[in-house]
């Protein structure tokens, strides 16, 4: 399988105990041909600079843990194969949150704002021992958005989260939307009031970058037009 | 304090700790959230990225809600596909509570596929029969092919409901015994936790420790795993005196990628998928012509492999094809998207137009830290218990498995062995005071680590990481022998003689991977070492483990869990011993599909 083929990879460092602002790194790694991103960034900790950091678990495309920019776009580093991109890999931390090392950003603010928009089923307790009933009609309303792996690509990826970075941001409200469409939950009202906040839904200005970033093909904008009009609609 | 770690150390008290926030781990947690017993969860992740969601297939449980099924039936296949080594008693507790599962599950809002008259839809998986083996059930209980992902999602979110506490980040790195190690009567009081994010030390104090770390891939070349699973709470518990059992029984799942080892689902298989060799022939016919693609993992992987050595491999080569073409692109892209998509990502094949090129990959540990059916730690063969220790999950050995694990399995368990993990703990913290003071819990860990941060030169992790999954995939892989499993077992102490030297080169206190990559390393040598040692001394051929000096399963001799403990101070692990299997209602038989 080894080939002489390398790539130049271009690493946004950070170190907090050394440096005072990000700089860049260019290596010369050597390449395999299904080699993916992530596979790159891994050899080149293990060739060259074992102090190269990223975050990465499952590597193949479901724990949403390598979101990166990378090659100006956000995309998960295990699911990009370096054919696609060249013969220069820049690889940079998502955009808009704060640097914790290298590629590695700080993702409190995520999550807090994804646990804000209540992403849990609320509905009454069911009598008898058996599942609620739900029809497949009912079950493919929310479908897209349960796919949804918190990687945080298509937030990091808005506009209007860069410039107010209070916006709860498409990932919180793709997990709302899962909810307040599944027959199930009674619970959409207080989604809905959370969304119609100054930094709710309104922020979103239909750029569709999330859409583009989504490593899980998820039709963000669409979802977060549906919030919208359910916030317009209800009485 | 510089080089990987930093001089405070915070102190906290808990009743209960789980480390790990997978399946397992979450359902503890919210057990003992409805109990209101102050809980801690440590993840060296976050939650939403635990291996659980990688998991695709379906969760198997008898609702018969698509054709007539029942819990005995599922105990059964569990016990039959486990070549007769699963506890039977635990193999039902699996079987009939995973019905209750289910549903609570569905109750907390997991978004199951339905039936056109709304209940959870069910599809085939390998292994699962009707009435003991007849031929396939639908038994299979799934959300597209990302059933796992539904899981993880759903509990999380349910935990975040119910307020549960966790330490994203933060990577446990020992565990604190009082009053001696686990075999020498000590108590589990505890876990020191290292925050990846400023490499601060937190020693936890508690009366209930859970291990939910799951399993140890990472020990094979190719395999299914995540980089996480390093078997770190394996490694732990063993090094603190408690034996590990079954550990010669891994699961090679026989549809991996080739060379990367990312799973496609049976679930392909379950939908109708085929596996063809180079003639293009349905090669299983060979091997279990009544379940053909839906025989136990087990077998198909060494059918593969048989297949190949007799040139029958595509174009001759080491795979052959996993083929959906006829089941037509709707099924494809409806049932089976995340799969279609892996093999369009990492192969560059359509299977919608191509069969699909695949290999056996190293998947599962049947084996773990042993438990009983409450999921208590358990220090001997005679069933004593680790007082304050309790497993569930891929990291524990109950046995529901046995010696070879069913397809949905994992999940049953973890659902099943979560709860009881939490309920349990609930008992044991209302009725247990906590335990003394831990002050210093954390001096010989905080020394292991410095080691490694300032060695001034030595060998680099990755190398021995290299050579440790290697020389496991060709020495302790599908087919083992005397010769094999000998050079891996010298192969392993070399390894770890060598370990003694890694050095690490990042010296920074804040998010160290290089620094805790080099810990996971240590944990992968001691359980492929536990592995190596079980997979040696067990002289037949039973589900997993697969002796071709010793073809033959041997009941007389091993119908019997292995027990094996850590070596004393360094030394390779010698002390063995063996535990009787629990029949309660299937009497072992030849295992024929």
């Amino acid at each position: 399988m080894a080939t002489a083929s390398t790539v130049e990879l271009k690493i946004q460092r950070f170190d907090p105990e050394r440096d005072n602002e990000p700089h860049w790194q260019t290596l010369t790694v050597p390449v395999e041909p299904m080699d993916r991103v992530l596979d790159v960034l891994t050899r080149a900790k293990e060739l060259f600079d074992g102090s190269i950091t990223f975050r990465r678990s499952c590597a193949h495309g479901v724990c949403g843990s390598d979101a990166l920019l990378i090659n100006g776009r956000n995309r998960l580093a295990c699911k990009l194969r370096v054919e696609q991109l060249g013969k220069t890999i820049t690889v940079a931390p998502l955009p808009g949150l704060p640097i914790v090392k290298d590629l590695v950003v700080d993702m409190d603010g995520f999550f807090e704002k994804y646990r804000s928009v209540q992403p849990y089923l609320v509905a009454s307790p069911v009598e008898g021992s058996g599942e609620r009933i739900q029809s497949e009609e009912q079950r493919d309303r929310f479908d897209d958005t349960t796919k949804c792996i918190l990687c945080a690509a298509c937030t990091t990826s808005c506009p209007s989260f860069w410039a107010e970075p209070e916006y709860v941001g498409p990932a919180a409200i793709v997990n709302a939307h899962r909810f307040i469409f599944d027959s199930r939950d009674e619970n959409a009202e207080a989604r809905l009031d959370i969304l119609s906040d100054e930094d709710g839904v309104w922020r979103c200005r239909t750029t569709f970058n999330c859409v583009e970033a989504c490593p899980r093909g998820i039709n963000i904008t669409k979802a977060i037009l549906e919030v919208s009009s359910a916030i317009s609609t209800r009485e | 304090m510089s080089a990987g770690l930093r001089a405070d150390t915070t102190h906290i008290d808990v009743d209960a700790i789980v480390v790990g926030a997978g399946g397992a781990g979450l359902w503890a947690a919210l057990e003992l959230a409805r109990e209101g017993i102050p809980t801690a969860v440590l993840t060296k992740l976050y939650p939403t990225r635990s291996h659980t969601g990688a998991a695709q297939g379906g969760v198997c449980a008898a609702l018969g809600n698509v054709e007539e099924d029942h819990w005995e039936w599922h105990m059964f296949d569990t016990i039959k596909g486990g070549d007769y080594l699963a506890d039977q008693d635990a193999a039902e507790v699996l079987a009939r509570e995973a019905i209750p599962a289910v549903i609570e599950l569905e109750r907390m809002g997991l978004p199951f596929n339905r039936t056109p008259d709304g209940k959870i839809d069910q599809r085939r998986f390998g292994g699962h029969t009707r009435n003991y083996g007849e031929g396939p059930v639908r038994r299979s209980c799934y959300a597209a092919d990302r059933t796992g992902h539904m899981i993880l999602q759903t509990l999380y979110q349910q935990c975040i409901k119910a307020g549960v506490k966790f330490y994203d980040e933060y990577h446990v790195v020992d565990l604190v015994f009082e009053g001696g190690e686990a075999n020498e009567g000590g108590r589990c009081s505890g876990v020191v936790g290292y925050k990846i994010s400023d490499g601060t030390m937190h020693v936890l104090r508690a009366k209930a420790v859970l291990l939910a770390t799951g399993g140890y891939g990472r020990a094979w070349r190719v395999t299914s795993n995540a980089h996480s699973l390093t078997g770190d709470g394996m490694a732990l518990a063993w090094r603190h005196g408690v034996p590990l059992q079954d550990m010669e029984f891994y699961q090679f799942h026989p549809t991996g990628i080739v060379g990367i080892g990312i799973l496609l689902s049976e679930a392909a298989r379950g939908e109708g998928g085929y596996l063809l060799n180079n003639d293009g022939k349905r090669f299983m016919e060979t091997y279990a012509p009544k379940l053909m693609e839906l025989a136990p993992r087990d077998m198909i992987s060494r059918a593969i492999y048989q297949e190949v050595r007799e040139g029958r491999g595509i174009g001759g080569k080491d795979f052959i094809h996993l083929d959906v073409r006829h089941l037509g692109r709707k099924v494809i892209e409806e049932k089976l998207p995340d799969i279609t998509d892996f093999a369009r990502v990492y192969q560059g094949v359509e299977p919608i137009s191509e069969p699909v090129p695949v290999q056996p990959t190293a998947h599962y540990a049947m084996g773990g830290v042993p438990t009983n059916l409450e999921t208590e730690v358990l220090a001997d063969a005679r069933g004593n218990v680790v007082p304050g220790l309790f497993a569930a999950g891929e990291v524990a050995c109950v046995s529901v498995h046995g010696a070879n694990r069913l397809g949905t399995n994992s999940l049953v368990d973890l659902l099943v062995f979560g709860k009881r993990a939490g309920i349990r703990m609930a008992q044991i913290c209302k009725s247990t005071p906590q335990p003394g003071s831990v002050q210093g819990a954390e001096r010989a860990v905080r020394d292991e680590l410095l080691a490694l941060s300032t060695r001034p030169s030595g060998v680099r992790p990755a190398e021995i990481r290299r050579e440790l999954a290697a020389l496991m995939m060709d020495n302790v892989g599908v087919y083992r022998d005397e010769a094999l499993l000998s050079a891996a077992v010298k192969g392993i102490a070399k390894l770890k003689g060598e370990y003694a030297n890694v050095r690490v080169e990042d010296t920074g206190s804040v998010f160290n991977t290089d620094l805790l990559e080099a810990r996971e390393l240590g944990y992968l040598l001691d359980t492929a070492e536990a592995t190596a040692v079980s997979a040696y001394a067990r002289k037949e051929s039973r589900g997993a483990h697969s002796r071709e000096d010793f073809p033959e399963r041997d009941d007389a001799k091993f119908l019997a869990h292995t027990l094996v403990w850590q070596g004393a101070a360094g030394a390779p692990a010698t002390k063995l011993d063996y535990k009787p299997v629990t029949i309660t209602k299937f009497e072992p038989k030849p295992r024929v599909y």
